[in-house]
């Protein structure tokens, strides 16, 4: 059964690239538009791992990923941040929360490909 | 001797003649008579013995009565004279008694005269050596005082009580208080902590307390305070050290810290700045990440899925296209927004643009040797411009048309084109090849002997600007053009003091000294006080009818100076008519008072002036009525002690007729100027009572409390209002 990822930007410029790459690399994907839909979608999806980015609307990234955390049934789901700001006290305070990869803004998709291909492996 | 005892005696001595006169008339008679005639005027005159003597002391009485208003006049005659050669010796050496009264009291007067001639001119030769012996402390003061009121930085010194010993124009500047165009919280022998935090200060101090035990050097501390009008400055603040006692054994012991020094720097502006470019940056690096992001995602995507369908393709072409787009119009928007801050940081100042023309021009006629003219000169523009470099390269390629070409003249001109400023240097004759004119703008500049390591296009580029020339063959002219960025808006003005003819008196080291004026006031010097010396004008004479102040002066006199740039001086709106007959008086007309603060405004301001000082006024009562009638409506409460020179002049000169203030000033040589507008007469009040200070001290009269015991006693004490 095919891994399952979910997206969560609210920008549809940039998740129509995430979306089609992760589709091509043979995942399940689904898209949130905003951080309440984001911590729905992990609920009832409950996705392997989470393309997570901070800045969204309603939650931002950090608290849906505070969430994700806290709860322990989710305790292996993955989550990678997704970030245009690109402060290093910001990406602490990512991998602080309990996020699993940093990704600034912009990336090499391959980069990117390759850093949540690894996260599932591991998890595999 | 006392008055009272200089009558008793004169008295006696009247008694004593009137006595040997008529011993001597019965001693003549008796001499003159037979033995009968004696013994029956013996038995004649016994029974009426008692009579006889009652007639004699009558007679005497009488006498002495009759005689006694001859004897105080010539008593006041002689304390009158007392009284203006102490005038003479203490306050006004021009001052001449004028001969009355009897023949020796003339004489007495004349030789006063003359005696008070010879001190003079003993006076005036004393003077000449200690004016010379000044001189060059003087100079030395005004070229301290020069250096500060040069200082872009406001600077400060005050002892470690926290008082203000010195402080230069600019640092007034900064903290001039909210009310525009009423008084100011820095002065002379003011307490700094009215605009700095104690404890910011206090901290500062301590800050600096540990450095110098650590063996610091050069202790400082920094803080950044608000002002009162929210500007933000940065302090900077060392420590003012005695000196050790000479000859002494060498200790490791450091001087003590006998108070300190504060500079000021206004960094709003900076602040503004540094954020603004802070905005910019931002939005320049991490605003550009999530385009860019998308750009590259999609970019990357196409590349590396080449196998992707028509649709998929263009989907990721769209997007690449949006975003790059849209990057462009925020990298545009933001050169435009911010385009001041990515300025490189010349020090540049806002200047209008037809100064440095002008400027140009005299440098260029004068330098260069050649015409220039003005064409269209816009008048109002203001550029960001570092004027010396720009005047310099003006001049500079003025120079090199000069040489090349023999040009005898050159124009230029000055015009807004958008957001920039063309600055123009234009000139006919021969045509020169563009590679020349190329080269002089790109060589460093050289004219006149004097030589620089910039070129033009250097001086162009600090200012964030273009240098072009373009040639019109045809008509045989060419231009320079310096396109400069024009200022978006001129700033606003340093408010200073009017200019006078004197130098400001902005610092008194004296003050050093100056123990806390919290002390027991009544025992200090008067000699040592600060003052507040001021007067009122008002709609008419009667504050309880209800009169109303329209006009407020005050002067300050710190450590015996008066403080001319330290003054007070404000029209009040009474919110009521005035009386004709009071504007005859003080010349001010309903008009002047329209738009000018009310009592309740004003108050407050004049009670902060005058803080910490005592009062005083010419008729003082009069003033203070007005004052104290505002009490309970504005809640402000003068409770300083107070003096007044009337009475004062009362104390001293208690047999003179006249105690107005022209009178009083006329007598103690006073040049009375600027009569009858408040600030006028608080000058004029302030003088005279510096003047009234050795005369009172030559009556033992030193401290403040005496002062007042002093004025209780006079009969206009007893005037009320």
């Amino acid at each position: 059964m095919a891994q399952k990822i979910l997206i969560a930007d609210d920008e549809p410029n940039i998740v129509l690239s995430l979306e089609f790459l992760m589709k091509r690399e043979g995942y399940e994907v689904r898209v949130a538009e905003n951080g309440d839909d984001a911590l729905a979608q992990v609920a009832e999806f409950t996705p392997d791992l989470v393309l997570l980015d901070i800045m969204l609307p309603r939650r931002n990234g950090f608290e849906v990923c505070q969430q994700i955390r806290s709860s322990p049934q989710w305790r292996d789901m993955k989550v990678v941040m997704l970030t245009a700001k690109g402060r290093d006290t910001e990406m602490q305070k990512g991998l602080a929360l309990g996020a699993d990869a940093y990704i600034t803004k912009p990336f090499a998709t391959k980069e990117l490909v390759a850093r949540v291909k690894e996260l599932l492996d591991g998890k595999r | 001797m006392s008055d009272g005892a200089s009558l008793a005696i004169a008295f006696a001595i009247t008694l004593g003649i009137a006595a040997v006169v008529g011993g001597l008339a019965g001693g003549v008679v008796w001499s003159g008579l037979g033995p009968e005639e004696r013994a029956a005027a013996i038995e004649m005159l016994a029974p009426r013995t008692g009579l006889l003597i009652f007639v004699g002391l009558l007679g005497i009485g009488v006498i002495s009565v009759a005689l006694q208003p001859a004897i105080r006049s010539h008593f006041n005659e002689a304390r009158r004279l007392a009284e203006e050669a102490r005038i003479m010796l203490a306050a006004n050496p021009d001052y001449r008694i004028e001969p009355r009264g009897t023949s020796g009291m003339r004489q007495l007067g004349e030789a006063l005269n003359e005696f008070g001639g010879r001190v003079r001119e003993l006076r005036a030769e004393v003077d000449v050596k200690i004016a010379h012996a000044k001189a060059s402390v003087e100079e030395e003061r005004n070229r301290l005082a020069a250096l500060m009121s040069e200082l872009t930085q406001g600077v400060l010194v005050c002892n470690r009580e926290g008082r203000i010993l010195l402080y230069n124009e600019r640092a007034r500047h900064l903290f001039a208080g909210g009310e525009p165009g009423i008084a100011t919280l820095v002065g002379l022998g003011r307490s700094i902590f009215a605009v700095i935090d104690r404890n910011l200060v206090g901290h500062g101090l301590d800050a600096v307390a540990q450095r110098l035990a650590q063996g610091d050097a050069h202790p400082v501390a920094h803080f950044l305070t608000t002002t009162q009008g929210g500007q933000l400055l940065r302090v900077h603040m060392a420590p003012v050290r005695g000196l050790l006692q000479p000859g002494g054994e060498e200790t490791t012991e450091q001087p003590e810290v006998t108070g300190f020094v504060l500079t000021l720097d206004d960094v709003t502006r900076t602040f503004e700045d540094d954020t603004r470019r802070d905005r910019v940056l931002h939005s320049l690096t991490e605003g550009s990440r999530a385009p860019l992001a998308n750009i590259r995602a999609a970019a990357e995507s196409l590349l590396d899925y080449g196998d992707m369908d028509d649709a998929q393709r263009a989907r990721f072409l769209g997007v690449i296209a949006e975003e790059s787009r849209a990057l462009s119009a925020r990298l545009d928007r933001t050169m435009h927004d911010h385009a001041d801050s990515l300025k490189t940081r010349w020090p540049l100042e806002n200047v209008l643009g037809a100064d440095l023309i002008g400027a140009a021009q005299r440098r260029i006629e004068t330098r260069v040797g050649i015409s220039a003219k003005l064409d269209d000169v816009d008048a109002a523009l203001r550029l960001e411009a570092d004027s010396y470099s720009l005047t310099q390269a003006l001049a500079y390629l003025a120079g090199r048309l000069k040489e090349a070409l023999g040009v005898r003249e050159v124009r230029m001109r000055l015009g807004r084109s958008g957001r920039n400023a063309e600055l123009d240097l234009m000139w006919r004759g021969m045509p020169i090849s563009g590679s020349v004119l190329q080269t002089w703008e790109e060589e460093p500049m050289r004219a006149g002997g004097e030589e620089s390591p910039l070129s033009v296009k250097d001086v162009v580029e600090r200012h964030a600007g273009e240098v072009w020339h373009q040639t019109d063959p045809t008509a045989q002219s060419a231009y320079f053009r310096l396109l400069i960025p024009a200022a978006t808006a001129a700033v606003p003005a340093r408010r200073e003091a009017p200019a006078t003819s004197s130098r400001p008196e902005y610092y008194d080291f004296d003050l050093f000294h100056q123990p806390g004026q919290s002390a027991d006031v009544d025992a200090r010097l008067l000699s040592e006080l600060a003052y507040t010396v001021f007067d009122t004008e008002t709609t008419g004479l009667e504050p309880s009818a209800g009169d109303e102040i329209i006009s407020i002066g005050a002067v300050r006199i710190v450590n015996g100076r008066l403080l001319r740039h330290e003054v007070f001086e404000q029209l009040i709106d009474p919110r009521r008519p005035i009386k004709s007959a009071s504007t005859a008086i003080h010349g001010i007309t309903p008009e002047m008072l329209n738009g000018q603060p009310s009592i309740d405004r004003v108050l407050p301001v004049f009670r902060e002036f005058t803080e910490d000082t005592v009062l005083v006024a010419h008729n003082a009562a009069f003033d203070m009525r007005f004052l104290q009638l505002k009490e309970e409506a504005t809640g402000v409460r003068f409770t300083q002690p107070v003096l007044d020179t009337l009475l004062l002049s009362e104390v001293l000169h208690a047999n003179q007729e006249l105690h107005r203030l022209e009178a009083i000033a006329e007598r103690l040589g006073i040049n009375v100027v600027g009569r009858h507008t408040a600030l006028g007469d608080a000058i004029v009040t302030a003088e005279v009572l510096l003047k009234m200070l050795p005369l009172l001290a030559e009556r033992g009269i030193r401290t403040l409390g005496e002062a007042r015991e002093a004025s209780k006693r006079t009969y206009y004490a007893s005037v009320k209002y």
